[in-house]
């Protein structure tokens, strides 16, 4: 565009990689920290980064259960893979965070607050899924009666570039579950990218008044009808190439049915009760309190930190855990996510992400769980049996 | 930014998903049983005290220790003490028994739905408490013989583990010496001075003076002993949504955001610790829930 009227919501427009370079300077100029992913030790991790030149220029992910590597692709694309271990989690709901402090004097004690003030973080590169997931955490966090202050004020000041998936990962199962690989809202702006024999372009669509005002700071180009298809294509594409599926027709109520199937028991003996599936997961939310003190006890601090269902003592009370077995913490965990969320949330806790089929240790697979109770399902089995008569 | 719902925010004093301990005083301590102590309780900072609802719990803290959840167990109509028993089982109930009258305990809430006691005006009421277990429903008691005209015939049935475990006792013989009120106790273990029942609690569910089909019955103690009482009331005719149970799991928050009080799709700290039977009975049966 070369006059510089005002653009409107969703109106879509063209960047290259410089331009990309010039927003994240104007997002930096305007106080924020950028966000993104970044290969470090082999991996694609989340850290603060300069501009796009940290991206992880030319790489993709191969995803598979218990299975990640890096691998160089033909071309320099910024966004050739998917999520990695870490999620947006770790900035809107830090790992570790003090909730106040108390000092001892004689008999009393007085409490001081002085949670730091979330920093302006721009996300780049958040995939659909993810905004999903942070959808989910907002509902979870500031949607009842008592909030998570620190989410709320952190969400209020961060800005996200979120960026369509055209090449799906091998754990991906997004589009089972509603949730990618375009994004729908959510976002501030949203990035497909494009690489083939025209260049290395960037669509844009802008989501909210914050995009659309960083955005006119650009001098970007009107999307022609033809980048739009092409985008258009690579996502359909994607949708149709996801490494993984889940059926999620009456999953509900399939897992509430089957709380007692024996067919816990066989994940049960797998699993190894490491946590890693919650610690990756983007919608997990649990969390355990720590009370400590000075060695004279004048000072005591709380902390909170995340927790996961899969250690013994998230469930512990007098007496001992009331889920000692692996198969009662894996089906806790299960059943959490595909059915009580519903009741407690009104959506899904799983966005299809696939970080927890990666990240096990020994590759127990979401998506496979489920179509094992599926297929072990006796009020199933009862309604094959009678349409055969 | 783009989505965040919008709603009025509860005041959670600026600290991320908890309300900030307030501070209490501890005013008396009665020593009930060799492992049993309740305490009284003046808030610090507010006159009027902790109004609450009968089952309601609170989140108490000892200093540099730990927090633990505690139900309530004095009078709703005098929330200017706040009452709580406790028994010792680990290191913060071990802290606080040894706190001394003058010392300061922190304290998060009122929390979580308590007792139906409105809901059941112009029934048969069923107590049934096992252990610790009557300190919660001592505040629905309260109330019942507050307002005794409301409600049909009302029923204690306790069980202890031995005659020095019993509870309350000097409040248990005022009670049973009223006419308005039936009070069974029974003993696991008796000994030479126990002339009462022996055996667990639910055994006196048969015999007991109320009519099934137009009673609610109010159950708290260890979750086997719940689940008896269901069978034996239902054994007897009550409908189960007139059962009201006291639920037990971990809680670091007590609002509702922790995740460790979780009981299939119910939060107990916010949806609980009182559940009609009815809304559980698909689990409370299963095992590690
Ligand atoms: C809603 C509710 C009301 C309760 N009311 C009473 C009461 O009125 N009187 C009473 O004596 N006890 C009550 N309890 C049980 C009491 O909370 C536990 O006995 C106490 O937490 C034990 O902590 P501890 O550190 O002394 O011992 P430990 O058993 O060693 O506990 C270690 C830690 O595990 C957790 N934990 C252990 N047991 C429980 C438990 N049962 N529930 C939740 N978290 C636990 C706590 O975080 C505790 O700090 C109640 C529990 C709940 C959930
Ligand atoms: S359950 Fe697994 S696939 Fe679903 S959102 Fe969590 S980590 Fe991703
Ligand atoms: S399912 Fe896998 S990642 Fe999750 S706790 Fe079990 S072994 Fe660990
Ligand atoms: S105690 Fe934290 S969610 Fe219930």
């Amino acid at each position: 565009m070369t006059n510089k009227a005002r653009r409107s919501l969703h109106e879509p427009a063209v960047i290259s990689t410089a331009q990309l370079a010039q927003f994240f300077a104007g997002l930096s100029e305007s106080g924020y920290r950028i966000i993104g992913p970044t290969v470090r030790d082999d991996v694609i991790i989340l850290d603060e980064i300069a501009g796009p030149t940290d991206l992880p220029v030319g790489w993709t992910d191969r995803q598979d259960a218990a299975a990640y590597h890096l691998e160089r692709m033909p071309n320099s694309a910024l966004f050739g893979y998917v999520v990695g271990p870490q999620s947006w989690k770790k900035y809107l709901y830090p790992p570790r965070l003090e909730l106040w402090q108390a000092a001892r004097n004689k008999r009393a004690f007085e409490l001081k607050q002085k949670q730091p003030e979330p920093p302006k973080l721009a996300f780049v590169g958040v995939r659909p899924c993810e905004l999903a997931a942070i959808e989910i955490l907002d509902r979870v966090l500031t949607g009842g009666e008592f909030s998570d202050e620190y989410y709320r004020r952190q969400r209020e000041n961060t800005f996200i570039i979120a960026v369509n998936c055209t090449e799906p990962g091998g754990t991906c199962f997004c589009a089972s579950m509603g949730t990618g690989p375009r994004a729908r809202h959510g976002y501030d702006i949203v990035l497909t990218e494009v690489v083939d024999d025209s260049g290395h372009r960037l669509l844009v669509d802008t989501g909210s008044e914050a995009g659309l005002s960083a955005m006119s700071k650009l001098t970007a180009e009107r999307a022609s009808n033809e980048i739009q298809s092409r985008a258009d294509e690579l996502l359909s594409r994607a949708a149709g190439r996801m490494g993984r599926s889940l059926d999620t027709a009456d999953l509900r109520e399939l897992l509430y049915r089957n709380i007692e199937n024996v067919y816990w028991d066989r994940v049960g003996k797998r699993c190894l009760t490491c946590a890693n599936c919650t610690l990756v997961c983007p919608t997990c939310f649990c969390f355990a309190t720590e009370d400590t003190t000075d060695l004279e006890a004048h000072r005591a601090r709380r902390e909170r930190r995340w927790d996961s269902c899969f250690t013994m003592d998230f469930s512990y009370i007098h007496g001992g855990s009331v889920r000692p077995s692996a198969k009662s913490r894996y089906r806790q965990w299960l059943t959490h996510k595909l059915a009580a969320w519903h009741d407690q949330f009104g959506s899904s806790g799983c966005v299809g992400c696939g970080r927890c089929i990666t990240w096990c240790p020994v590759g127990i697979d979401i998506t496979e769980e489920v179509c094992a109770i599926r297929e072990h399902d006796p009020a199933q089995a009862t309604v094959t049996e009678e349409s055969n008569i | 930014m783009a989505g965040l719902p919008e709603k009025d925010l509860v005041d959670t004093g600026g600290i991320s998903g908890m309300i900030a301990p307030r501070p209490f005083v501890i005013r008396r301590i009665e020593r009930d049983t060799a492992d049993t102590f309740t305490l009284r309780l003046k808030s610090g900072s507010d006159r009027n005290g902790l109004h609450f609802e009968p089952g309601q719990f609170n989140m108490l803290y000892v200093f540099g220790v730990g927090e633990v959840p505690l139900s309530i167990s004095g009078d709703p109509a005098k929330p200017q003490f706040l009452v709580h028993t406790t028994r010792v089982v680990g290191p913060v109930t071990g802290a606080l028994h040894r706190l001394k009258t003058g010392d300061m305990v922190g304290i998060r809430g009122p929390f979580g739905k308590g007792w139906p006691v409105d809901e059941a005006e112009g029934n048969d009421i069923v107590v049934i408490a096992g252990g610790i277990g009557l300190a919660p429903l001592r505040p629905a008691l309260y109330h019942l013989l507050a307002h005794r005209k409301k409600y049909g015939r009302i029923v204690l049935l306790y069980g202890a583990r031995t005659p020095a475990d019993i509870l309350y006792r000097r409040e248990l013989e005022k009670w049973r010496a009223r006419f308005d009120l039936e009070v069974e106790v029974t003993v696991d273990r008796g000994d030479e001075s126990w002339w009462g029942n022996v055996g667990v609690v639910t055994t006196l569910v048969p015999r007991s003076p109320f009519d099934p089909l137009n009673a609610v019955a109010l159950i708290c103690g260890p979750e086997v002993m719940m689940r008896f009482a269901v069978m034996a009331l239902r054994k007897k005719g009550m409908n189960i949504d007139d059962i009201y149970v006291s639920m037990e799991r971990n809680m670091k928050c007590g609002v509702g955001l922790c995740g460790h009080c979780q009981f299939g799709p119910k939060f107990v700290c916010k949806n609980g610790p009182v559940f009609s039977y009815e809304t559980l009975k698909n689990l409370f049966n299963k095992r590690e829930i």
